[in-house]
């Protein structure tokens, strides 16, 4: 190490700090107001130490009287994006692995026809093509479903991709080896393939838990159920900023709990979390 | 590529692709498809009949004032969120890179907000800075600085950006220590050695050297502010006030879903296709060359 003095070393740390206390900020004030009363909240400034209403907010908005947001409780809401993020993370690491895995240790005629009708999906994301897609979900009966809400994100280019480019990297020999033991595609998969993939699969695991996530335009269209969508159109859903009647220390408790499972996640996860940002690189 | 070894069977594979094969074309060709022929039609005002005008709707919307308005919010607000995001990241990361104490403990610190979703972190920006009940806001105006993101367009656009690139800074920041890691320390040395400054290191090797993730962060952070930045948009400003914060995927949105305007809606949506397109390209030739000289 060189060029580095005691005083740049403490520069550098106050930087860091400051980055740090800025960047948690936002996240550190929700959790203080939802520990304030409603009260507290429409006096500004808020207090910057969290406030006494702790339990009551929190025990309001999990148990106080079902139907707080549009006639539906968070914990519908919370089951709904659970669902959703589990099933868009799952769905996705299987299908886009058995495609993978067809592409890359097979051949059949229309191969690169499938990888490149599989690989041009990168350039069609949702936002795009919003009000046909919409129009294929009404006509298929997927509205308020949650078939509808998952099983159209779980095509997905990236992860396909990233799986080929892992397979490619497993030598011939090891199939080779394989298949004079006497084992079948299957075998070769299960005993093989799935242990030598379980790194990628966590990495891919957590990135996609948080796309689930936080999708916002899909459960948009594809819900008008209050009870079908997410927690995270149900706070848009409370929060009006031209209205006095927003219960704001309610709103802020929903904020936490629509936000601390995908934090947890990337928490405990971490060291998969950058792994697979790093590698799937979108 | 050398011929791989592979499994003689025939029908297998074909089983193996349908899955996504089904969901790619149901859900992504079908309405793709859709949306280009939509483009190219014109439909009568109460949707009972339509005839085929070909570019008669992209001609409309690129003349429409509105349309070139948003195209306009959309490059300010990309370009805006794209520097701050990336800046600050820089910033942070060449921090990171210095210390030896902590350095796991500020990592853990800083990537979080990745895990938000963009609709809820502009929420709780709007929640900070709004008039009426946001601590922050009351700072701005103790401060003698007039702001009103509500009502005043440029204040809403720095609120949008502010949101779009507070949540992008941990995936820039992860990145940007990973290109600093990749600097052979032996460079910096010889630098140092005949006797560059910090300052001057930095631009004139560390900087130069990143390129590379720069330009990777630059496409990455374009096809975030173009496409995933909709549920901050939609959540914290609805487009306005006025048509101040209404971006090109916003606009795709509220033409065809709140207004009902399917062709128009429908060209937009074919230009979108074509912008994705070019970053995508973009995109992969980074890529390409990667590997070729990495």
């Amino acid at each position: 190490m060189i060029g580095l003095s005691r005083r740049r070393g403490v520069i550098a740390h106050i930087v860091l700090i400051i980055g740090m206390l800025v960047v948690a900020f936002p996240i550190y004030y929700t959790f203080v107001a939802s520990t304030h009363s409603l009260q507290t909240i429409l006096r500004p400034p808020l207090p910057l130490l969290p406030g006494p209403e702790i339990f009551n907010n929190y025990y309001e908005a999990l148990f106080g009287g079902i139907g707080r947001i549009g006639g539906v409780n968070v914990w519908t809401l919370l089951f709904n994006t659970t669902v959703m993020a589990l099933s868009i993370a799952v769905g996705k690491i299987i299908i886009s692995i058995l495609s993978a895995y067809a592409i890359v240790f097979f051949r059949f005629p229309f191969r690169m026809t499938f990888f490149w009708l599989i690989f041009i999906t990168l350039m069609l994301p949702v936002e795009v093509r919003i009000m046909p897609t919409y129009a294929v979900m009404v006509n298929l009966g997927l509205i308020d479903t949650y078939t509808g809400l998952t099983l159209p994100l779980m095509a997905s280019a990236t992860a396909t991709l990233l799986f080929r480019q892992f397979f490619l990297t497993i030598p011939g020999e090891l199939i080779e080896a394989a298949r004079i033991d006497g084992a079948g595609p299957w075998r070769f998969f299960k005993d093989i393939l799935m242990p030598l993939s379980r790194t990628n699969i966590a990495a891919l695991f957590v990135i996609l838990f948080i796309y689930g996530w936080t999708q916002y335009l899909w459960p948009l269209l594809m819900t008008n159920r209050n009870d079908m969508t997410t927690i995270v159109i149900g706070l848009k859903k409370m929060i009006s900023f031209a209205d006095a009647d927003t219960q704001w220390h309610l709103v802020m408790v929903t904020a936490m709990l629509a936000i601390i499972p995908p934090i947890l996640v990337v928490l405990f996860m971490q060291r998969w979390f950058v792994r697979g940002l790093i590698e799937t690189e979108k | 590529m050398s011929p791989r070894v592979v499994f003689p069977n025939k029908i297998l594979p074909y089983l193996l692709v349908a899955p996504q094969l089904a969901i790619t074309i149901v859900f992504f060709y079908w309405p793709a498809s859709q949306a280009l022929r939509q483009s190219m039609l014109k439909e009568d005002p109460f949707g009972l009949r339509s005839r085929f005008v070909w570019f008669d709707n992209f001609e409309r919307v690129l003349t429409d004032p509105n349309y070139l308005n948003s195209v306009k919010v959309t490059v300010v607000f990309s370009v805006s969120t794209a520097f701050a995001s990336m800046a600050l990241a820089l910033l942070l990361a060449v921090m990171a890179d210095r210390v030896i104490r902590a350095k796991g403990f500020y990592r853990t610190m800083l990537i979080w907000p990745y895990a938000v979703a963009p609709a809820i972190a502009g929420m709780l920006w709007l929640f900070l800075f709004n008039p009426s009940i946001g601590s922050l806001a009351i700072g701005l105006r103790w401060l003698g600085i007039p702001w009103d993101p509500l009502l005043n367009g440029s204040n809403a656009m720095i609120l949008v950006v502010a949101a779009a690139a507070w949540k992008q800074i941990s995936y820039n920041f992860l990145f940007f220590v990973a290109g600093l890691q990749a600097i052979p320390k032996t460079l910096i040395e010889a630098a140092a050695i005949d006797g560059a400054g910090e300052t001057k290191r930095f631009w004139t090797i560390i900087f130069p050297l990143l390129a590379p993730t720069t330009f990777f962060l630059l496409v990455i952070n374009t096809t975030y502010a173009f496409f995933d930045t909709f549920g901050i948009i939609h959540a914290v400003t609805g487009g306005g006030p006025g048509k101040a914060t209404e971006t090109m995927v916003y606009k795709v949105y509220s033409d065809g879903a709140l207004n009902q305007l399917l062709g128009a809606s429908a060209a937009q949506s074919v230009i979108l296709m074509v912008i994705v397109i070019g970053l995508t390209a973009v995109q992969f030739r980074y890529v390409e060359r990667k590997v070729h000289y990495g």
